[in-house]
């Protein structure tokens, strides 16, 4: 089949001319047809244009058109609800942006147009990017695909569901605080966030600016290398893109670990952590110290104020971000008698209850009398926790974590309870505050039920290379990236 | 009690950028509505801004003008507030970290110099415009990104006429300095008015009203005219004033209400994440330098000292940078200065207006005016035939010593000559010597007047009256 292959398999047969794009494309939307009724990782897909993108990538295959040029040539990738691709809708799984379709393609999507994906899909998401479950989209929760009862993670569970039903064969999700890291580890897929600045934002529907990057999820770790590489690099678009040359990242994915130091940072050894969670990353630890990395205990002593800091810097910006959801110039629109009635009457509408307490938090937090306690000590506090891993990684090469204190909960399970939802992401909030990269990658499975369990790897700014190299040599020392949800068709 | 006002003015000018300010749209005033617009200057879902390196170095430009300090770290900070022109509904500006602080301004005023010292000049972005139909309102966004330049001046201001003088002495320094064109009608000044009272002699400032709304330099005027008074009997009533933003209505002539200190904005002001802070590099600062120009005053006094002008020419020299510029040139190594001037704005800049030929295309050279003005003074020729010789000058470019040699203009200074001329005129006019001898003074005129005619203008005028004068007492 098709559609369960990695971008590596895919693009060899299709250089062989074994396969075509076309069959590749049909399958992945045989397979949303089967199963997308009960995981709902997709909020709307044009298969006739999906296909004319397959049949052009087919044309350029048959006319000498190469993979080494184009890394992704006739590779379907589906592209989460909040990245704008030109004539797509870009809802945002959101009801505000009402029918909005974009006019225009972000940068990712333009380098991914250029290497020749086939670009296709929205994938659901929580509201704006605004959760840990995707129990937050205005239109349905996804559902994990190793067990329909619980959430995918968030707010990319519509990404990482798609690649572990084999869906698609890879897709793109973006990560505020682990929101690709995160649905990767309880969908049992390899996710990547990137370095601040080491891709374009641009056409990335900020939720907040100086948090926010676009990564790939995949089925293995090489995957996450060749997309990243068409991924990267400084956007004239964007000011916070930097200009640091991108590596050939698969050079790195030589296997050898040996000699590299690896960090257990202690405060993350907590209470809270599931022991299944807990044994299988100990596991993993073990496991690369026989590869021949030396692990050593680090200390990263403002972890936890990491929350508490992330839930003003990120809400703050967002209190910004999303004010232009007004009903003037787009999206949908509830009048009322002056402009201050219709920006209520729509906004009230037109967002979710978790869109609306972020935006209140976000408000209060910059509002004036409140600003240095809240705003300006969480910047500093922010700085902080950028100082405890820049210092861990003079010692280090790459820290490991878990990615979640837990592997997936059930739909409803904590949809009342913002705080315990939004601890689900303390392992992997402190990665955006630093701005570093992180990724997450299978390490196991829990029993009874049968859930994936993730790794995460974090490196050095723009130290992808080296996080990469690790998780790919773990990979290929474990079976673990190859299990396959059981999906009732 | 005798009362004084406080007057500070923010002054909003759009830069003269070819490009708006966060994107490639282009600055353009008269475009149809929403024709210069793109996804980002709409402020649609995933854009970012890109800051336009002309209107930075415009920025920098305006505080070295104004005498300002250039930060070597400025930030860039989100406004909130919701308004339909507003695409974003934040404004991207500078809050606390701006690109210019700490200048001034001089400027004459009441025949005297006045200054102004300068807070702050910093960059922001316009908005859009809101147009209400009958049953609808639209918004053009053509202007929404235009960089716009708040220019915040210290509560230095005492009078509505003083506040006239700086407007419009900071309009001639951004028009001249190449920042802005300062177009009223196309809206690229406006200001707002900081305004407050107190008894002569406190130290305390008064409550202080902001006054917005006012479309013109003169508007200003005006709102500080009626409002002054206003407050002032509000406090001989025995009333209080409090803090409040108030809107100047230019049809009924008054300032009404707009918003009290309680439901004024809170901006909620912080860092935009998607712009780095700006730090210019030495080098760069250098480049936005060099483009620093001489100012209007600067030049007006420098006209009247280095070359003794009085100041309506200086002052025309000043409004005519080109035209000054040639008289420069013209008067370099000239003594006679105020005849160069007086040639340059009379008679050059007549024909100019005349035959609408650029002054760029104007064939006379600068060194040929000092020339002209020589010639006359020697004696060479008469003022009358100067001017001819310089109508052939401004047609064909030739030097005026080679037109009064080509024509033979030169004056006639030779006696014989003219003693020939003056009996061929007694001759033919026995009438006028009759008048003359009878003390009819008048009559040597006429006589003077025919030998004039019969040596072409060229003969020596003072001399003819001599020898005139000469033969017919003989």
């Amino acid at each position: 089949m098709l559609n369960q292959l990695t971008i590596s398999e895919l693009t060899g047969k299709l250089a062989k001319k074994e396969s075509s794009a076309r069959e590749a494309i049909q399958a992945c939307l045989d397979q949303i047809q089967k199963v997308d009724g009960q995981i709902h990782a997709f909020l709307s897909y044009d298969a006739a244009d999906a296909l004319a993108q397959a049949d052009a990538a087919d044309k350029a295959l048959a006319s000498g058109a190469t993979h080494s040029q184009q890394p992704l040539l006739g590779v379907p990738i589906a592209i989460k609800d909040v990245l704008a691709v030109k004539n797509h809708p870009l809802n945002c799984a959101s009801k505000i942006l009402g029918k909005f379709i974009s006019p225009y393609d972000g940068t990712v999507i333009e380098k991914l147009k250029a290497a020749g994906a086939i670009v296709f899909g929205r994938l659901n998401m929580d509201e704006f990017a605004m959760g840990s479950s995707t129990e937050n989209s205005a239109f349905g929760p996804t559902h994990n695909p190793w067990d329909i009862a619980r959430i995918p993670g968030g707010s990319s569970g519509g990404s990482a569901a798609a690649v572990a039903a084999d869906e698609c064969i890879a897709t793109l999700g973006t990560d505020t605080g682990g929101s690709i890291r995160q649905p990767a580890a309880l969908c049992g897929c390899v996710g990547l966030k990137p370095t601040y600045g080491r891709v374009s934002r641009y056409g990335l529907v900020a939720f907040a600016s100086s948090l926010d990057q676009i990564g790939p999820f995949t089925k293995d770790v090489r995957d996450s290398a060749t997309l990243l590489e068409v991924m990267s690099g400084v956007d004239h678009r964007d000011s916070t893109s930097v200009p640091q040359p991108v590596p050939r990242y698969h050079s790195a994915l030589t296997g050898d670990i040996k000699g590299l130091k690896i960090g257990l940072p202690k405060e993350y050894m907590i209470g809270g952590l599931d022991p299944q969670v807990n044994a299988a990353v100990q596991a993993a630890v073990q496991q690369l110290q026989k590869l021949g990395a030396e692990v050593v205990e680090i200390s990263l002593p403002h972890t936890d104020y990491a929350v508490a800091t992330y839930y003003i810097v990120a809400t703050a910006e967002a209190s910004a971000n999303l004010a232009r959801f007004d009903g003037i110039r787009y999206g949908a629109r509830v009048d009322g008698k002056d402009p201050i009635e219709l920006y209520s009457n729509t906004r009230g509408a037109g967002f979710g209850p978790e869109v609306k307490r972020r935006i209140i938090l976000g408000t209060y937090v910059l509002s004036s009398g409140y600003y240095d306690a809240y705003y300006l000590r969480a910047q500093k506090v922010r700085t902080l926790i950028r100082q405890d891993f820049l210092k861990a990684f003079e010692k280090v090469d790459a820290i490991v974590t878990p990615t979640t204190p837990t592997a997936a909960f059930k739909i409803g399970e904590k949809s009342d309870d913002p705080l315990q939802m939004y601890l689900s992401d303390i392992f992997t909030i402190s990665c955006n505050l630093a701005g570093i990269c992180g990724l997450s990658l299978p390490c196991g499975f829990t029993t009874n039920p049968k859930l994936p369990i993730g790794l995460q790897l974090l490196g050095k700014p723009f130290g992808e290379e080296t996080i990469l190299k690790i998780a790919h040599a773990y990979e290929q020392s474990t079976n673990w990236h190859k299990e396959r949800p059981l999906l009732k068709i | 009690m005798e009362y004084e006002a406080v007057i500070g003015l923010e002054t909003h000018v759009q830069l003269k950028t070819k490009s708006k300010m966060w994107c490639g749209c282009a600055n353009e005033f008269g475009a149809p509505p929403n024709t210069n617009v793109c996804p980002v200057c709409l402020g649609m879902p995933g854009v970012l801004p890109v800051a336009n390196d002309e209107g930075l170095r415009l920025t920098v430009l305006t505080g070295y003008l104004l005498h300002c300090t250039i930060p070597r770290f400025a930030k860039f900070d989100r406004k909130n507030y919701f308004y339909p022109d507003a695409p974003k509904n934040y404004q991207v500006t500078q809050y606390d970290k701006p690109s210019t602080a700490n200048g001034y301004l001089d400027f004459e005023f009441n025949g005297g110099m006045s200054r102004v010292r300068i807070t702050r000049a910093h960059l922001e972005e316009d908005v859009g415009k809101n147009f209400h139909f009958d049953r609808n309102s639209g918004v053009d966004f053509n202007r929404a990104g235009v960089p716009l330049l708040e220019i915040v001046s210290e509560p230095d201001i005492t009078s509505p006429d003083m506040a006239y003088a700086y407007l419009n002495a900071l309009k001639d320094v951004l028009v001249y300095g190449g920042v802005s064109d300062c177009d009223m009608e196309k809206g690229m000044v406006r200001c707002d008015v900081n305004i407050s009272v107190r008894p002569k002699g406190q130290k305390e400032l008064g409550a202080k009203i902001e006054i917005k709304n006012m479309n013109s330099f003169s508007g200003a005027r005006k709102a500080l005219e009626y409002e002054i008074p206003r407050q002032i009997e509000v406090l001989t009533k025995g009333g209080k004033l409090s803090q409040e933003t108030r809107r100047w209505d230019d049809v009924a002539n008054i300032t009404e209400t707009m918003r009290s200190k309680e439901q004024a904005h809170d901006y909620r002001y912080f860092p935009e994440p998607d712009l780095m802070p700006f730090e210019p590099t030495e080098a760069w600062l250098e480049e936005v330098s060099k483009r620093v120009v001489e100012l209007p005053l600067a030049r007006k006094q420098r006209f009247m000292v280095d070359y003794e002008l009085p100041a309506p020419d200086a002052e025309t020299f000043v409004n005519d940078v080109p035209l000054g510029d040639y008289f420069e040139k013209a008067v370099a190594s000239a003594k006679n200065r105020k005849a160069i001037a007086n040639w340059v704005i009379n008679n050059l800049r007549a024909k100019i207006t005349e035959t609408q030929i650029p002054l760029a295309e104007v064939k006379v050279k600068p060194n040929d005016i000092p020339e002209l003005v020589a010639l006359v003074d020697n004696g060479k020729i008469s003022s009358k035939i100067a001017q001819d010789v310089f109508a052939e000058m401004f047609t064909s470019g030739d030097s005026p010593a080679q037109i009064v040699e080509k024509k033979g203009l030169a004056q006639v200074s030779d006696t014989g000559a003219i003693e020939k001329l003056c009996d061929e005129a007694i001759a033919a006019n026995p009438k006028s010597v009759e008048d003359y001898k009878a003390g009819k003074v008048a009559a040597l005129n006429s006589l003077k007047g025919q030998v004039m005619k019969l040596s072409k203008g060229k003969a020596n005028p003072a001399l003819v009256g001599e020898i005139l004068e000469k033969k017919l007492k003989a």
